[in-house]
């Protein structure tokens, strides 16, 4: 299949299945994009998150343009942006036309109430994964928690949280001395490429 | 002309709008005040569904506004309106992040930046628990610790917690069963 579409196709999948903000679409392209095709590391998704959750705009869509673009750059990025608000298009025009009660359909609120319940599971084992995939330091598990009380506690905007976690990733791997390896390594590279 | 005006605004909303739908908020009802469109209820009704719908809040109800302000191609007017600015910023700066991704200062913030998400989506899991699965007013109100949890959904968490660890089916399955649960016990 032409690959804009299957993107198109796999975004209207998540946009179908999102319940609640963009975070609840991460177990689902990770299912999706890392599980099951091998189309990006499941370390860039979260990457991909933080950047849609520190700029301007609906997160959802600005993960969904982030993760196409890498996958086949701007018309990428347009065929899992159009894919992934395509349901909401859909099923809120249905419902705008059909359903004006539909807060009062029980059968709804049942089933939503549920949902939610899953979604925290989900999202806890995605949690758990990350965990898992990182390097498991003192300091990463420091930041977590950090970040998770500023945000619960003292309602913090992510935003902030994001920056100051930059920053201080900057500074830790400085102090490691890392960073100035690394960089001698960046550089070298990129004289390498050049010539 | 009533598409393009729809189309500004939600550029607008998507421009200044940063932390997702929920900061979209307060920017919606500036605009429906501003002219008119429905009434401050009708918008709370309408935000109550697009967050129960599949979907980005902030994408649901901009389709809402839309339809119910021009029909159909409003609906889709705003909502495009809301997310070009997404598509444009994103864009631009996917483009450098793809330049600059292998750079050690970008390296190293995300060695930061990623254990802080963890944080974030947890916490954004706490809150969504808070609602349904801790009962915090009720620990609140008669200070009982065994009714600070509503068990049924407890239980229900457990179950689909194990589920996912043991079994590792699409998310998809663990949402339509849950949906089918909530149906057939009334959450």
């Amino acid at each position: 299949m032409n690959k804009l579409l299957k993107i198109f196709l796999i975004f209207f999948k998540i946009g179908s299945f999102t319940f609640g903000g963009g975070y609840a679409m991460l177990p689902i392209i990770k299912r999706e994009l890392v599980d099951n095709l091998g189309w990006i590391k499941e370390k860039d998704i979260y990457n991909y998150y933080a950047i849609g959750q520190s700029t301007p705009g609906i997160i959802a869509v600005n993960t969904a343009t982030m993760t196409g673009y890498s996958l086949r750059g701007v018309k990428g990025a347009l065929a899992a942006t159009t894919g992934f608000i395509m349901p909401s298009l859909i099923i809120i025009t249905l419902i705008a036309t059909f359903f004006k009660r539909f807060q009062q359909i029980d059968l709804f609120q049942h089933a939503f109430a549920a949902i939610q319940i899953a979604v925290v599971a989900l999202i806890i084992d995605i949690v758990i994964k990350m965990w898992q995939k990182s390097d498991k330091t003192k300091v990463s598990l420091l930041i977590f928690l950090l970040a998770f009380l500023l945000l619960v506690v003292f309602n913090i905007s992510p935003v902030f949280v994001i920056l100051g976690s930059a920053a201080a990733g900057i500074l830790i791997q400085y102090f490691r001395g890392n960073l100035q390896n690394a960089y001698y390594n960046y550089q070298n590279d990129n004289q390498g490429s050049d010539e | 002309m009533i598409y393009l005006t729809l189309f500004l605004e939600f550029f607008k909303v998507g421009l200044f709008a940063l932390g997702g739908g929920l900061a979209a908020l307060p920017f919606l009802q500036d605009l429906i005040v501003k002219y008119g469109w429905m009434t401050a209820e009708e918008l709370l009704n309408m935000i109550a569904i697009s967050e129960s719908t599949p979907g980005a809040i902030g994408i649901n109800t901009a389709t809402f506004i839309g339809f119910n302000t021009a029909g159909i191609p409003g609906g889709i007017i705003a909502t495009a309106g809301l997310a070009a600015p997404s598509i444009i910023i994103i864009t631009i700066i996917a483009h450098y992040f793809r330049k600059f991704n292998q750079h050690p200062l970008v390296e190293s913030a995300f060695s930061g930046i990623r254990p802080a998400v963890a944080g974030l989506i947890a916490s954004a899991a706490f809150e969504l628990a808070r609602g349904g699965i801790f009962q915090l007013q009720n620990l609140q109100l008669n200070g009982s610790l065994l009714e600070l949890f509503d068990y049924k959904s407890l239980f229900l968490l457990l179950i689909i917690f194990a589920a996912i660890r043991k079994f590792k089916k699409h998310p998809i399955i663990y949402i339509s069963t849950a949906a089918l649960i909530g149906i057939i016990f009334k959450f």
